[in-house]
């Protein structure tokens, strides 16, 4: 049996265990350790991805232990392609953090900010593989946790978001014990697999429904999903600067994904009430889109106006579940890889900004397109993608999602699709504004004597989240497929 | 294996779509750092490879040849693909003959006006001429809907070009209606996808009457056709034309009146005759609307047109008017209409871009603007001004002129279906269109007062000058001999004879 599974979890797992040690021996030997167990990782995700095309859904036992008893990690072609969203976000991300470290070379910090971000990659990759109820608990658990920390290192107003975000993400892992508990009360099972067969075979409906409005509350808060969203914007626009792609363009997608599972995959469609927890899900999404949109259009600091579009963009992720139906669904984990690249993308590019002028706020771009072109043409693909112009990737998640909807007679949906489009333009051609057309603010350069605009470590980062929203806009029915395979073993 | 790609017809139209991107990347990326000249060579190669490539397929498209060509699967179950037919070979072989012109226009006169930000202007110009071939070949509704797309926004830098608040302004507007109505054919071409598994343009439609209620059908119709309906200008959605008027004048001569414009009228060619159908649209009574929008649009357009002093304005309403002349030919539902509707793409296309470059010449010559300043300036450029002359007459609907063929089948359309309206429409609208355009004239060429400040004769220099010609003798050419060069009245007819069968067509 392949250990691969496991692989991919375990060795950023050790390299965050280490990286403290190791930073304290030399200043870059703990980061270098944390680069090279997500490259690692990275690198077998995809050879993973490759086998879970080719012969179907992975199943890795811990110490051998049969089904429904041990931990089960379960890998099928969804989270195969999300792990390697993961690692690609997170890979890039460690990478982009090395021009944020602490100035003053202060190494518990350096060391420290490493392991966080490492730890907050290995939840994130645990959520996606595991099988096992309570196992997803405890990553969710380090996912949070490691998720806190690098919010409040993003300063004072860091803190108190980070604050915030605690107090309401530990009322969402309560919910999520909770509905976890009636379940095991239910049936005695902490298998996912097993679970779906023995809610199937008869467990009350009443029993299940209480269940499901505690995971809906837990992941919604988890995924800031209108109206559990309070948390999100002030964490994300003031988190570590170096982590916020990270933080922005994945962490909110992983419980999105986790809510996916409990809803077709634990209860599928033997569940008599899916269709009203649907309809629920789909009129917060709704909600959440045009509120998101709106919110967002009277910020003036760029991170608060990507933070609540994220709050949008989320939406749109719940929207496709809701529908129900394959084509909306796909949708829906299509948009999570697009904005996982675009939100990533658009962070990568706000933080280059910084780093390199000192300013996000919007009216400080002026001309920034002349020093920066690599960055404004990622801020610019990002931002176009946002708003679905084809070809690029959010113009393909959203057509998904939009003939789900037909399909499912939820014309509505369609219609807040292209609401939220035009609100979308409103917002990011006010940026285009700023960028093309405001004055030059002629702000010092803070990164002279640098070849290039930017560090190299940055310009990986920007060129590949640009290429990616490229590349799935291009090539979206690949994805589609390899999304499909696990989507159609799902009986809708 | 290179000899296949190159002899095989149906790969020139992504050739010349791929082409002329390449040259919108590659100006953009090497064109502040490369010499001008070699910046603009780069335009003028592609231009000229564009307009070799799609006019070399001319004879196949005649000869009725099948030419689909699939580039990838773009969404599931649908292909990125390219099927030269009549319909589009019309507009893409005025659209590429027009750039080369326009190329060397605006080249004298960006240098002409010493505008700054000239890479960024050839590059979105470039990437504009690519959007518009894509939307010509499209073979299905979201191959055409991405181009139609790109083009949307490939047009943005060049309506705020000057980068000042009323540009910010005009470019606002203009985005809040084409985006507006893009984002709804988006719905639309979901919901026909949804309702009928395919999105291939069939000519005659594919949507059989009886699938919608057909309230419900003349909303649908709606839904797609609006996008079409806002980039061609109809009223009350015309509004974002005279307003992005404040773009360099090229712009406005190529863009404003040739591609993003008639590609909006192609769209609704496209969703009327390729996805719904003749009959479709009686039965549910959208032809009729749309007829009575085109109506409107053109009357209450020449009305307008005549108050405006400045000449770019003027035009632009004018160019309302004539757009609607395309719509209201297909709201006919009559192969008349829709031969005269194809053709006057052509015919206005000609017409409009020597008016906008006339304007042009005048403004870098001279400064002015406005019409009220151009007593006697015929003295200063009489060449200019006498072409002006003349394609103001063409626009007329005067014979010998290419004006007069559209605008003859038209009217014959209008005839064979029995509406005095819509012949009213036509005639009245010739008058009018005198009635705008002769005063320019005539005060351009007033006698009695001689005008110290264009007393010398001076034209404007000669890269802007020569276009003027070729598109004036083009106007007159075209209208002694209609199927000259690349047999656009025949490729019109014949694209009247799929839509239609073989009805009534053959004049």
């Amino acid at each position: 049996m392949s250990n691969i599974p496991v692989l991919i979890v375990l060795l950023p797992l050790s390299a965050a265990l280490l990286c403290m040690a190791f930073t304290l021996v030399h200043r870059r030997l703990g980061r270098d350790l944390v680069l090279l167990s997500l490259g690692a990782s990275l690198v077998l995700s995809v050879i993973q991805l490759k086998q879970v095309i080719h012969k179907g859904a992975v199943s890795y036992r811990f110490g051998g232990y049969a089904v429904p008893y041990g931990i089960e990690f379960r890998i099928d072609s969804i989270s195969a392609v999300m792990l390697v969203m993961i690692f690609t976000i997170g890979l890039s991300t460690a990478l982009f953090c090395m021009s944020f470290e602490a100035k003053d070379g202060n190494r518990i910090k350096i060391g420290g900010g490493y392991t966080l971000l490492a730890l907050l990659v290995v939840g994130m990759a645990g959520m996606t593989s595991t099988g096992d109820i309570f196992n997803l608990y405890v990553f969710l658990e380090i996912t949070s946790l490691s998720g806190y920390c690098l919010i409040a290192l993003g300063g004072s107003r860091g803190l108190v978001a980070a604050f915030r975000y605690m107090l309401v993400g530990t009322v969402a892992a309560t919910f999520y014990l909770l509905g976890a508990g009636i379940l095991y009360s239910q049936t005695g099972t902490l298998n996912m697999g097993d679970m779906h067969r023995l809610l199937a075979a008869g467990v009350s409906t009443e029993a299940q429904a209480a269940a499901m409005i505690f995971f809906i509350a837990a992941f919604g808060i988890k995924m800031a999903l209108f109206p559990f969203h309070g948390w999100q914007p002030s964490a994300y626009a003031h988190a570590e600067a170096g982590a916020r792609p990270l933080i922005a363009g994945v962490m909110g997608k992983i419980p999105a994904y986790a809510l996916f599972r409990y809803l077709f995959c634990v209860y599928g469609t033997e569940f008599r009430l899916l269709d009203k927890f649907l309809l629920v899900t789909g009129i917060l999404s709704c909600a959440g889109i045009i509120y998101g949109s709106i919110r967002a259009m009277a910020q003036t600091d760029l991170r608060k106006m990507l933070a609540y579009s994220s709050i949008a963009q989320i939406g749109y992720i719940s929207l496709g579940f809701a529908t129900g139906c394959p084509a909306g669904i796909a949708g829906g984990f299509m948009h999570m890889l697009a904005h996982a690249f675009m939100k990533s993308g658009l962070f990568f590019g706000t933080g280059a900004i910084r780093q390199k002028y000192g300013s996000m706020e919007l009216d400080d771009l002026g001309y920034i397109y002349r020093k920066m072109p690599l960055t404004s043409f990622l801020l610019v693909t990002a931002s176009l993608s946002m708003v679905g112009i084809p070809p690029l990737a959010g113009f393909f998640s959203k057509w998904y999602i939009g003939l789900g909807a037909a399909e499912s007679h939820h014309l509505v949906y369609l219609f807040v699709l292209v609401i939220s489009s035009l609100l979308n333009a409103v917002y990011f051609f006010k940026l285009f504004e700023k960028m093309f057309m405001a004055k030059d603010k002629k702000l010092p350069d803070r990164l002279t004597g640098q070849a290039g605009e930017v560090p190299w470590n940055m310009t990986i980062a920007i060129v590949v989240c640009a290429a990616a929203i490229i590349l799935i806009g291009i090539f979206n029915v690949a994805v589609f497929n390899v999304l499909m395979q696990s989507i159609s073993e799902v009986g809708l | 294996m290179i000899h296949m790609i190159i002899f095989n017809p149906a790969i020139r139209p992504v050739l010349a779509v791929a082409v002329t991107m390449a040259a919108s990347a590659l100006i953009f990326i090497t064109g502040d750092h490369i010499h001008r000249n070699a910046r603009e060579a780069i335009t003028f190669i592609a231009a000229f490879l564009n307009c070799a490539l799609i006019m070399s397929l001319v004879p196949a498209v005649l000869a009725g040849e099948e030419m689909r060509f699939s580039i990838l699967e773009i969404v599931k179950g649908v292909e990125l693909a390219f099927n030269p037919d009549p319909a589009g070979m019309v507009f893409a072989c005025v659209s590429s003959s027009l750039w080369i012109l326009t190329s060397l226009y605006s080249t004298g006169y960006m240098r002409g006006h010493h505008e700054k930000n000239q890479t960024g202007y050839f590059a979105a110009f470039a990437m504009c001429i690519s959007a518009a071939t894509g939307i010509c070949f499209a073979a299905n509704l979201i191959t055409f809907f991405i181009f139609f797309e790109i083009l949307t926004v490939a047009t943005y830098p060049l309506v705020v070009h000057y980068r000042d608040e009323t540009g910010r302004r005009s470019g606002r507007k203009y985005l809040a209606y084409t985006l507006i109505s893009g984002q709804l054919f988006f719905a639309g071409i979901v919901i026909v996808y949804w309702l009928t598994g395919t999105m291939e343009f069939r000519a005659g439609g594919f949507i059989k009457t009886d699938l919608l209620p057909l309230p419900l059908m003349a909303v649908l119709f709606f839904l797609m056709a609006g996008a079409g309906m806002v980039k061609a200008g109809v009223m009350p959605f015309h509004s974002w034309l005279p307003a992005a008027m404040v773009a360099p004048t090229p712009v406005s001569a190529l863009l404003h009146a040739v591609a993003v414009v008639k590609a909006g009228a192609f769209a609704v060619i496209r969703v009327s005759f390729f996805v719904f159908g003749p009959d479709t649209l009686k039965a549910c009574g959208a032809a009729r609307i749309l007829s009575w929008f085109a109506v409107a649009t053109i009357l209450i357009s020449s009305f307008i047109a005549m108050k405006q002093d400045n000449l770019k304005a003027r035009l632009a309403f004018s160019t309302i008017g004539q757009l609607s002349y395309i719509i209201l030919g297909v709201a006919m539902m009559y192969p008349f209409g829709a031969v005269g509707g194809l053709f006057h793409i052509v015919a206005h296309a000609f017409m409009k871009i020597t008016l906008f470059m006339c304007a042009g010449a005048v403004y870098v010559t001279t400064g002015k603007k406005n019409i009220s300043e151009m007593v006697g300036i015929g003295r200063q450029m009489p060449v200019t001004m006498a072409c002006f002359a003349i394609v103001s007459v063409a626009l007329a609907g005067f014979p010998p002129f290419v004006g007069f063929v559209s605008k003859a089948n038209l009217v014959m359309g209008a005839v064979a279906v029995q509406s005095p309206l819509y012949a009213f429409t036509y005639v009245a609208s010739g008058l009018l269109a005198l009635a705008y355009l002769m005063p320019v004239v005539f005060i351009a060429f007033k006698r009695d007062i001689i005008n110290s400040e264009f007393a010398v004769k001076k034209e404007a220099c000669w890269p802007m000058l020569v276009p003027i010609l070729v598109t004036t003798s083009a106007v007159i050419l075209l209208g002694l001999v209609p199927d000259a060069g690349p047999h656009l009245y025949d490729l019109a007819v014949s694209a009247g004879q799929q839509i239609f069968g073989t009805l009534g067509v053959g004049i």
